[in-house]
């Protein structure tokens, strides 16, 4: 065993993982393992005390244990004992695990901390490199608060050994990542930067990270270091292939650095003095020249490490987008790399052209290598390749060639793989729309994409060609034309029918002049559909059949007889039987003339941003889809409006769901408007009836749980042995939508089951009846909520039933709260403050001094003010441990601007100031809850 | 940034496993499963690059031994390529022709390698010479 085992093999370690290496099966490894933990716990615990390298052997152990996938929960103690030896190995051990296995918050740190303060004094190198490694690793609050002082004062000393400043530089990022706050800028911000003037350049490696976060939060601090980086940069683009000895990398110099110091670049624009600028440019330039040069190596090692520059450069010179000359010989060469023989570069290459088709520089050079582009969308083996590809063309379409794209991206569709159909569908819609010069390509192209992928086209784009078509009348009778086409094939997809079905509803009338389609032949070649489509289609086809009524009173007959046939009639699902009832009726008792009213064509729709495009965005996040016009809404807010009374008027309508009529409960759900049983009136509750007149006081636990929904919309609500309350909620201004779901737990049925919402006097509520809920079943109520005016009070639920005979009567507090009618607003921290200042008058105002809970996360803490519904204002507020937050409440009457502060001070207090009454009152008892 | 650093062997042992963010005990074993699946469902003429989840994968095989380097998109590809090779080349150094035993058996060295060479997910030393210069502290340390 030694012969693999280096250095001092501890020889019980090399037993053990050879034990593990002959294990043949998975059982017999967990089996060992088993054995093996029981051991080291027990020599742990045994009264002999353990020597170092015991200890060391046994933490060896259990780290390989866990890199094996178990869990380690004892043998903390035993790693932290050896931070303490003196023995290098021991200690380093004693670190590794406790960077691998301690997390940030565990109890040890306090212990950790003594030991790395002791190494940080040792003045030993090698100690002080172990001690900042942990530091960077582990990087904990209380860490921060240990030694962030101390830190800076290493990084820049004169007397630091190199590789302790290389520690000390990525050991400060980590503490300004987790608690920038305790790492105030200062004296050392500026030596810092002038780390990247280092004779060493590990030094100046480890510093370029530092400084490009710190640079990325403040830009001014740090802008002297685009100068340095700039001509760093050149000395080592200048190099001979030899100069920097170990830092150079098969005959590249120092070439992760150079990516480095191009990324730190990529934070600032393109330097003002025409000195740096010009330097720059002639750094670019020799990049750039050089991927021309004959290489000086054949190793692929040597073109890998040029082209990592080489990338990096580009993405400057397309951040900087301000030097066409650089941007088309940028253009030109990822046109080159589109065709080599290297798949990581034609990946790399399409990626990174996709950013350069939207700089106006470039765009007509990133068009001509559209036919490379699209032979990668044939021929490609990869995937993520063929991506990229259709991403580009995406991005590189305009006017001029859209037909071209549009045709490849269909062609490709036939054959793409189904993890990327759904895109390249919106991708096509999207394109045909915006770039239609003849709507009638635009119908073409997506009666094309239904048929070759009508799975993957989501309602949105069926919707919008609906929209279009009745929206432009030169296009109706081209498109009732060829939906009627396209319906004769003997498959076709549904979304097709739906499509056709609608269109021919409305405009079936201009080509039923053609004998070929004839009213009678339209209506046929729809209703021998009607069987294999699902019931909201033929629902659609029921609607679309009382328009052709309407159209074609030569049919009407025919017509009729289908909805009065039994299987429309006596339908099993109430929608289709009820619309058979109801078209029948209205056609036979209306004249012509309320027909003719009723059944009119659909107005045109009013224009919109695309809900397509809403769809593409969000499926490929925000800020991806820059090129399409961003439609920014200025939300106009009145901040100065007057203070409104404290009235509480939240109106709630309950809408009977589909999946409540499923149960088939009785009638169709009426909605109920009586008022909702109210208890206010009736102060003597019988306490032996159980009447359901009674509501149940809060359900223990349930104000927790409210509590946790300040900052979310979905979650469980309430949950006992019985019954489980799940919500899912959306809001809009000062609209909101629930979707309240109950679960029966049991196996048994709950007997009238009556969930009800209570608000307070002024709320309107109308209730779901629902009088049986089978064991295992769950049941949807959906509450529609206007937000009138502000308001305090959370409406009640409750909910009442029998279950095996006894009452169950519980009531939960609905998660409503005036900051889910919140709407984030960005502001300047000029405009902030202004705004700040003039709340002056008290009623407009509330702080609120309270003890956090847990220790504060910064990131916690953003994550959970934007949860709350207000925008999160970076670098706003001087003091860079405060949060600051800004939003405007929507009510139906009146839109109230809300700026909030929270002020965490060093014991961990906070302090929540708000601004603007009545409703930051109530503001600041949430966003408490927010705050711990 | 670099969010881990995986060495995983065609049946899907994890040889070394690095985060720098940190992850719960489970995650990692499914986070590791996945992503040796992806890379063996691949053929050699794809590239080295996935995306998965919200980051990307970059890894290179060597034998039967997948190195995957998890990376942000502010990490440059190309570079995190080539970052995983001088690994390689370090741990080729010391070891004198590294195999996945040496890896297993001396996983203290290996990880006192890569926290040369990146540390709280940032590259910080490329050189090396440097990179190995506290271990051969450690073995004259030993050895005496």
């Amino acid at each position: 065993m030694p012969a693999v085992s280096k250095g001092d093999g501890m020889r019980g370690l090399a037993v053990f993982i050879s034990d593990i290496r002959n294990c043949k099966s998975k059982e017999a490894e967990i089996k060992r393992i088993n054995k093996e933990l029981a051991n080291i716990r027990s020599k742990f615990k045994g009264d002999k005390a353990l020597d170092g390298y015991s200890k060391k052997k046994y933490v060896c152990k259990l780290l390989f244990i866990f890199l094996l996938g178990h869990d380690i929960d004892f043998g903390h103690m035993e790693a932290v004992n050896l931070l303490s030896s003196n023995r290098y190995t021991e200690k380093q051990i004693g670190y590794l695990f406790i960077s691998v296995l301690v997390n940030s918050n565990s109890e040890l740190i306090r212990l950790i901390n003594n030991a790395i303060k002791n190494d940080l004094a040792s003045r030993n190198p090698t100690f002080m490199g172990l001690a900042l490694h942990c530091i960077a690793n582990v990087g904990s609050r209380e860490m921060a608060e240990a030694f962030a002082g101390e830190i800076p004062k290493i990084l820049v000393a004169g007397d630091t050994m190199d590789s302790v400043k290389q520690s000390a530089a990525l050991c400060l990022l980590r503490l300004y990542r987790t608690s920038p706050d305790l790492v105030p800028m200062g004296d050392w911000t500026s030596r810092v930067v002038h780390l990247l003037n280092d004779q060493h350049l590990g030094v100046v490696t480890a510093a370029t990270s530092l400084i490009t976060t710190l640079a990325q939060k403040n830009p001014e601090e740090f802008k002297t270091s685009v100068s340095l980086a700039v001509s760093r940069l050149s000395r080592i683009v200048t190099s001979a292939s030899t100069d920097l000895q170990d830092y150079t990398y098969y005959f590249v110099p120092a070439p992760w650095l150079s990516v480095k110091l191009l990324r730190l670049l990529q934070c600032y624009p393109p330097p003002e003095d025409p000195a740096v600028r010009g330097r720059l440019t002639e750094c670019l330039e020799t990049i750039l020249n050089k991927a021309q040069e004959p290489p000086k190596s054949k190793k692929v090692q040597h073109s890998n490490a040029k082209n990592a520059v080489l990338f990096e450069a580009i993405s400057l010179i397309i951040h900087h987008d301000s030097e066409p000359n650089l941007l088309v010989r940028a253009c030109n060469q990822l046109g080159q790399f589109l065709q080599h023989r290297e798949t990581n570069l034609r990946y790399l290459a399409l990626e990174s052209m996709c950013t350069l088709a939207s700089s106006e520089f470039s765009h007509e050079a990133v068009k001509t290598h559209i036919e490379t582009v699209i032979n990668a969308l044939k021929t490609e083996r990869d995937v993520s390749v063929r991506q990229r590809a259709v991403d580009l063309l995406y991005a590189m379409c305009d006017r001029s060639n859209a037909q071209q794209i549009v045709a490849e991206m269909l062609n490709y569709l036939e054959t793409a793989d189904y993890s990327i159909r759904e895109e390249i569908v919106l991708k096509v819609a999207i394109l045909a729309e915006k770039y239609a010069v003849d709507y009638t390509w635009y119908v073409d192209t997506i009666l094309n994409l239904i048929r070759i992928a009508g799975d993957y086209v989501s309602e949105e784009v069926w919707y919008r060609v609906i929209q279009i078509v009745i929206n432009r009348d030169d296009v109706q009778g081209y498109a009732a034309k060829t939906v009627f086409e396209a319906l004769q094939a003997p498959a076709c997809h549904e979304n097709l029918v739906k499509v056709g079905g609608y269109i021919l509803g409305e405009f079936g009338n201009l080509i039923a002049g053609d004998p070929r389609s004839s009213p009678l032949i339209q209506f046929n070649l729809l209703h021998s559909k009607f069987h294999l489509c699902s019931v909201p289609t033929r629902a659609l086809l029921l609607s679309t059949y009382i328009k052709f009524v309407n159209l074609f009173p030569e049919i009407k007959t025919t017509i009729q007889d289908v909805l009065r046939s039994d299987s429309q009639l006596k339908n099993a699902d109430v929608e289709l039987q009820q619309r058979a009832v109801e078209y029948l009726r209205l056609s036979t008792i209306a004249s012509t003339d309320i027909l003719a009213t009723v059944l009119e064509e659909m107005p045109p729709f009013p224009e919109r941003e695309s809900s397509i495009l809403a769809k593409l965005k969000k499926k490929k996040g925000p800020g991806t889809v820059t090129d399409l016009e961003e439609i920014k809404k200025e939300r106009s807010s009145d901040m100065n409006g007057s203070a409104e009374p404290a009235t509480v008027v939240v109106s709630l309508k309950s809408t009977p769901s589909p999946s409540a009529d499923l149960l088939g409960l009785g009638a169709a759900p009426a909605t109920n408007s009586a008022p909702p049983p109210s208890s206010s009136g009736n102060l003597l509750v019988d306490v032996f009836s159980d009447s359901p007149s009674a509501v149940a006081p809060l359900a223990p636990g349930s104000d927790d749980n409210f509590a946790r929904f300040v900052c979310k919309n979905n979650g469980v609500l309430f949950e006992n042995q019985l019954l489980q309350i799940g919500l899912k909620s959306e809001f809009r201004q000062n609209l909101g939508r629930m979707f309240i779901f109950y679960g029966n737990k049991t196996s048994t049925q709950f007997l009238n089951f009556t969930p009800t919402v209570i608000c307070s006097d002024d709320l309107q509520s109308n209730i779901l009846k629902c009088t049986m809920l089978d064991g295992g079943a769950q049941v949807q109520q959906v509450v529609n909520i206007e937000c009138v005016s502000d308001f305090m009070e959370a409406p009640i639920l409750n909910i009442q039933f029998r279950y095996g005979g006894t009452f169950q009567n519980l009531s939960v507090k609905l998660p409503i709260t005036l900051n889910k009618f919140f709407q984030p607003t960005e502001m300047s921290s000029q405009d902030f403050f202004q705004r700040w200042k003039q709340l002056s008058n008290p009623k407009q105002e509330v702080q609120n001094i309270f003890k956090a809970k847990h220790p504060m996360d910064a990131e916690i803490t953003k994550a959970k003010i934007i949860g709350f519904g207000s925008a999160l204002l970076e670098e706003v507020d001087p003091n860079p441990a405060n949060f600051v937050g800004a939003g405007i409440i929507h009510t139906k009457t009146t839109q109230i601007g809300c700026l909030l502060r929270l002020e965490p001070n060093l014991q961990a207090q906070s302090t929540e100031e708000g601004k603007r009454l009545s409703p930051s009152e109530q503001l600041v008892l949430e966003s408490q809850v927010v705050a711990v | 940034m670099i969010k881990f650093f995986l060495m995983v062997n065609k049946q899907g042992q994890t040889r070394l496993s690095r985060y720098y963010e940190h992850v719960e005990i489970n995650k990692r074993t499914m986070l590791e499963a996945e992503v040796i699946k992806n890379c063996l469902s691949r053929s050699k003429d794809e590239c080295s690059f996935i995306e998965y989840k919200d980051f990307k994968l970059v890894y290179r095989q060597y034998a039967a031994l997948f190195i995957v380097v998890g990376i942000d998109q502010t990490e440059n590809e190309m570079a995190v390529y080539e970052l995983i090779h001088n690994f390689v080349e370090v741990l080729d150094k010391y070891f004198s022709r590294v195999s996945e035993l040496d890896i297993m058996f001396n996983l203290d060295r290996v990880h006192i390698i890569l926290d040369e060479m990146v540390l709280n997910g940032c590259i910080v030393e490329t050189n090396r010479n440097r990179i190995l210069a506290p271990l051969f502290v450690l073995d004259k340390v030993a050895e005496g």
